[in-house]
């Protein structure tokens, strides 16, 4: 691995990500429209540590992951994979990279080929990852199964035999085949039932300690993310509105879009079933263009000036970036990569 | 009996089973639970547990076949309405029993109006004028806190937000002022922020229209903000029953107990989750004697043999594990 960036133990850096998708109508597929799906998203990414990603639904999360997979190209901003710029490569470039990103998707079921075994599905990556032999290629297969938890006699069973909580095992093997330093989790337990969910989480955990593996962990189910996550992204429409230490999200947000959400968390100590109602009736979509903050619609404490210009990142403490001015409490600070 | 006033429904030992060519699916196996009047009751489970087929046989909708109802009674202000034909059913459905579904968009109808689907629910109920069952729909929706009722009528169920069509299903539900809803998962497809204005809209009609509310969950998070009372399926039956605060702070089954435990917080980052073994039985192929003895770390020898008594801690707290039961404080001392 080539370590180029300027930070060693740093893993992933996004910085200024931007994507907005056309909107096509009529018989010549005009341009009337951009879903602006990713607007500003920049974060870091720490070896063997987790960032969580949180969000409603539409905010963009899946389209960062995708980004950085590289099934989608950015329009703007850098993706510096171990210091590596991966926006500028071609696809002949990227493939000995894309076996060190690594992909565990929400439907297991879904995600997994019905008509292939779970020992072929895995084996397409132990082939990738350099095992030429067929006699080495079964060991691996059976130790990859052993790390996620599974039998080896399961590698000759198709998906439908198993369980949810199972195929979601042979997703997470699958996608250790190829050993990669970097796992996007996009919802990967919330399919998944309350006891399985555990089991899951778990094998999560435990694959990091022994691998050294760093996890982008989309989610919305904040419950999770307070659990397993170091670091904590929360996005609406397309930009990052807080960055933090996960303790220090939780302990003190600072961003009303954050308290919103944390507020509508059941289960937690900031819950309660009579907290007043924010502004508008949910989520807003990413069509309309606003100018100034894209939470103002929706803010509580928003003013005049939070509808007129953009609002960068403004430092509140250590390691925790709010892109909020009514809550800074010194000057603009730009983000990173500075 | 006093206390039987106030029982607005009480299912009493229900039994619900799938035959299919070689096998019987014992989905509901001998349940029973009451729901008082103005109380919400929470069946709170995992997949596959009979929560929902639990809910669908209140309100007579379990396919007969391959369905059967294999034995019990559910008793609505102390009638049977297993007795029920489908049309005297039909009259309970909707005006007396109501029912909000999971996914709002698959139980709309596409090609109807709001107004026409809300107003259906009436004009089958009642027989009032048409400009009078107009009103009355533009006041539920107002009621259920969407903006410009008058317009929204006219609209299709597509060109609501998820929110807003989960909004017109409870106001559907609402339509003939029932005295019992149930709500089967109606949180589960919404984001955080929408899910916790359903619950707190839920909570404030409740209460204005001194309804029960009968509530179908998987999520014990949702469960601790609005139950009054939980009952805790496994594998169609029910493990452990009791007021909120009991479920939550003095948990007396090992499935309850587990669950809790398994619970992802941020009070417990690194910390182990505990997890439970194993996984959920099949329906068909439940194993002999408690049905959570083979995931249980509390099994013993009997556990494996004997179905399980039901165990009375007081105050309507009830769990169906004796092994836990013999093992309390009181006992030991």
């Amino acid at each position: 691995m080539n370590e180029t960036g300027s930070h060693n133990s740093t893993i992933l850096q996004i910085d200024r990500l931007k994507k907005y998708f056309p909107i096509r109508r009529g018989f010549f597929q005009r341009i009337t429209g951009w879903v602006r799906a990713v607007e500003d998203v920049s974060f870091t990414i720490e070896k063997g540590k987790t960032l969580g990603l949180v969000g409603e639904s539409g905010c963009g999360k899946t389209t960062v992951a995708k980004l950085i997979l590289k099934l989608l190209d950015a329009d703007t901003g850098k993706i510096l994979f171990n210091g590596l710029d991966i926006t500028k490569l071609d696809e002949k470039e990227m493939k000995p990279l894309r076996k060190e990103i690594q992909i565990i998707f929400q439907d297991p079921y879904g995600s997994l080929n019905p008509r292939m075994t779970v020992g072929q599905s895995i084996a397409e990556g132990i082939k990738i990852a350099g095992f030429h032999k067929s006699s080495e290629q079964q060991q691996r297969l059976e130790n990859l199964l052993k790390m996620v938890g599974m039998s080896p006699a399961s590698s000759d069973r198709f998906p439908h035999e198993f369980s949810g909580g199972q195929r979601q095992r042979i997703g997470i093997a699958r996608a250790l085949s190829v050993e990669p330093a970097l796992i996007i989790c996009d919802e990967p337990v919330s399919a998944l039932d309350v006891s399985i969910q555990a089991q899951i989480i778990n094998l999560l955990k435990d694959l990091q300690q022994q691998l050294g593996l760093s996890y982008l962990f989309i989610s919305h189910d904040l419950n999770v993310v307070g659990y397993i996550c170091d670091m904590v992204a929360v996005m609406y429409r397309g930009h990052i509105m807080e960055y933090a230490p996960a303790d220090q999200l939780f302990d003190h947000p600072i961003h009303p879009y954050t308290r919103l959400l944390l507020s509508a968390v059941p289960d937690s100590e900031h819950s309660t079933i009579s907290e007043p109602d924010s502004k508008g009736n949910g989520p807003a979509n990413t069509l309309t263009p606003h100018a100034g903050c894209s939470f103002q619609p929706r803010c509580p404490i928003s003013e005049d000036r939070c509808k007129q210009s953009d609002i960068n990142f403004v430092n509140a403490g250590e390691n925790h970036l709010v892109r909020c001015w009514k809550t800074a409490k010194d000057g603009s600070h730009h983000f990173f990569l500075d | 009996m006093n206390t039987n006033k106030n029982i607005l429904l009480s299912v009493q030992d229900l039994k619900v089973y799938f035959q299919s060519e070689d096998e019987i699916a014992r989905a509901v196996d001998g349940i029973s639970f009451d729901v008082r009047r103005e109380e919400t009751v929470c069946l709170v489970g995992e997949s596959g547990c009979g929560k929902t087929v639990a809910a669908l046989s209140i309100m007579g909708l379990v396919p007969i076949p391959p369905g059967e109802i294999a034995g019990g009674r559910i008793l609505f202000r102390d009638i049977n309405l297993l007795d029920f034909g489908d049309d005297e059913m039909q009259k309970i459905r909707g005006n007396q029993i109501a029912m909000i579904f999971q996914e709002p968009l698959t139980s709309l109808n596409p090609v109807f109006t709001i107004g026409d689907q809300i107003g259906e629910a009436i004009n089958i109920h009642e027989n009032i004028p048409e400009d009078e069952v107009i009103r009355r729909c533009q006041q539920l929706l107002k009621d259920v806190g969407i903006d410009s009722p008058a317009e929204r009528l006219s609209d299709y169920p597509h060109q609501l937000s998820g929110g807003q069509r989960q909004r017109v299903m409870i106001a559907m539900a609402l339509a003939c002022d029932p005295d019992l809803i149930i709500a089967d998962e109606p949180t589960t497809a919404l984001d955080v922020t929408v899910q916790a204005q359903i619950l707190r809209l839920m909570n404030t009609i409740q209460k204005r229209r001194s309804m029960s509310v009968l509530y179908i969950t998987h999520d014990l998070g949702v469960v601790s903000k609005v139950a009054d009372r939980v009952c805790v399926m496994y594998a169609g039956i029910i493990a452990e029953q009791g007021k909120r605060e009991h479920i939550f702070s003095e948990p007396k089954h090992p499935y309850t107990q587990a669950l809790l435990a398994s619970l992802p917080s941020r009070e417990k980052r690194g910390q182990r989750l505990y997890s439970i073994p194993g996984t959920v039985p099949h329906p068909a192929y439940k194993p002999r004697g408690c049905p959570f003895h083979p995931r249980c770390p509390h099994a013993i020898q009997t556990c494996c043999e004997q179905y399980p008594a039901m165990c009375e801690y007081g105050n309507g707290h009830q769990a169906r594990c004796p092994v836990i039961f013999e093992d309390r404080p009181e006992k030991r001392a």
